[in-house]
C-alpha cells in the first residue's frame, strides 16, 4: 500500500498506524501521529491505513 | 540563592526557577545537556517535527537525564488551526497539557498573529490545555489573552532570534500591571543584563533560547542569565531607589572641617 508518509509517497507493508510506526522508530515515547490531518491518538494507533493517506509521524525535537 | 518564598506559579504549579529555557539553535545533545544544567531551570521548551530515523537520541531523553520537564511548543504554526494541531499531537508526544502557544503571521519577523494567537488560545483553553502564550508588547491583547484563559502570557523583549533587548519596557510594565497571570519575557534577549532588566520590570520569569544556544559558551551564558534573572528579581522585590536630575549626597555635610 502506498501512502504519504511525512510528504513522501511511501510503499509501506502494514496495515496499521502502529505498524508504520514501529517500523520507524523503537521508542516508546515522543511520537505523535496525524492521519489526514486529524490527530491518532496512541490509543487508536490499531486502526487500519488507507491507499493515499497522508501520514504525519512527528517528535520532539529542539526548538522554541 | 533564590528565596524560597517567592516562588514562580504557573497554573497551580511551583517552578524552582524563573528562567525557563529553549532549545532551538543548541549544536547538539551534549552542549544542551551542559546549558540546561548550569541555567538551573525546571522547564524547557521543545518543537514537534517531522521523525527522522537517522537522527541518533532523544531530546526527551537528554531532559529527562536533566531532571527538568518539558514545554512543547507550536513553533511554525502561522493558523490556529495549525497550532491547535500541533498542540495536541505535542500532548501526545511529551505526556503534558502545558503548551507554549506561537502563532506568527510575518516570516521575516515571526510577529505573533494576534487574530490567529487569540483564536487558539480559546480553543485550547477549552481543550483543557495550559496554555502559555506567545504575545506581542501589546498590553490590550495581553489582556484578551488572559480574559480567554492563558495560564501566562509571554510577551516578546526584540523578535525571535535577534538578540536586540528589550525594546519597550514601557509596554512590558504596563502588562505586568493590567494582567493577574504571570508575563514572562519570551524572545529577543540578547545577554544576561537584558535578562536582569525584564525581571527588574516586575516581570516573573524570562524564557530564552538564541541567546544562550549560540552563544560562543553556551553553558557559561546559561550561568550567566541563571544569575541575572535571580539579581533582577532580587533588585525587584528590594525596590530601587527613585531617579533623580540632581545629586543627592551620601555622606552628611554636618561636621565637615572649615578649611
Amino acid at each position: 500500500m502506498r501512502v504519504e508518509l511525512n510528504g513522501v509517497p511511501t510503499d509501506v507493508d502494514t496495515e496499521t498506524v502502529a505498524g508504520l510506526v514501529g517500523g520507524l522508530t523503537s521508542a516508546e515515547r515522543g511520537v505523535a501521529v496525524a492521519v489526514n490531518g486529524e490527530v491518532v491518538p496512541r490509543s487508536q494507533w490499531h486502526r487500519a491505513l488507507c491507499t493515499g493517506d497522508r501520514v504525519e509521524v512527528l517528535t520532539a525535537s529542539q526548538g522554541g | 540563592m533564590t528565596d524560597p518564598t517567592d516562588t514562580l506559579v504557573i497554573a497551580g504549579r511551583e517552578l524552582g526557577s524563573r528562567l525557563i529555557l529553549g532549545t532551538g539553535g543548541a549544536t547538539g545533545h551534549t552542549v544542551l545537556r551542559d546549558a540546561v544544567t548550569a541555567s538551573g531551570t525546571d522547564l524547557v521548551t521543545v518543537a514537534m517535527r517531522r521523525l527522522d530515523p537517522e537522527t541518533p537520541g532523544s531530546i526527551l531523553d537528554v531532559l529527562a537525564d536533566c531532571g527538568v520537564s518539558v514545554l512543547p511548543n507550536t513553533a511554525g504554526c502561522f493558523t490556529a488551526r495549525q497550532a491547535v494541531r500541533t498542540a495536541h499531537l505535542a500532548a501526545e508526544a511529551c505526556d503534558t497539557r502545558w503548551i507554549k502557544l506561537e502563532v506568527v503571521g510575518d516570516e521575516d519577523t515571526l510577529l505573533p498573529d494576534a487574530v490567529e494567537l487569540l483564536a487558539a488560545t480559546t480553543d485550547l483553553v477549552r481543550d483543557g490545555f495550559v496554555v502559555l502564550a506567545y504575545t506581542s508588547d501589546d498590553p490590550v491583547l495581553a489582556m484578551r489573552l488572559a480574559d480567554a484563559g492563558a495560564a501566562a502570557v509571554m510577551p516578546l523583549a526584540a523578535p525571535i532570534g535577534s538578540g536586540l533587548g528589550i525594546r519597550n519596557p514601557h509596554n512590558l510594565a504596563l502588562i505586568r500591571e493590567k494582567v493577574s497571570v504571570p508575563v514572562i519575557c519570551d524572545a529577543g534577549i540578547g545577554t544576561a543584563s537584558d535578562a536582569a532588566v525584564a525581571m527588574e520590570l516586575g516581570l516573573d520569569a524570562v524564557l530564552l533560547a538564541t541567546a544562550v544556544t549560540r552563544a560562543a559558551d553556551p553553558p557559561l551564558m546559561a550561568a550567566a542569565m541563571r544569575d541575572a534573572v535571580r539579581a533582577g528579581r532580587a533588585a525587584y522585590r528590594a525596590g530601587r531607589i527613585p531617579r533623580r536630575r540632581y545629586a543627592e549626597a551620601s555622606t552628611p555635610f554636618t561636621g565637615l572641617a572649615a578649611l
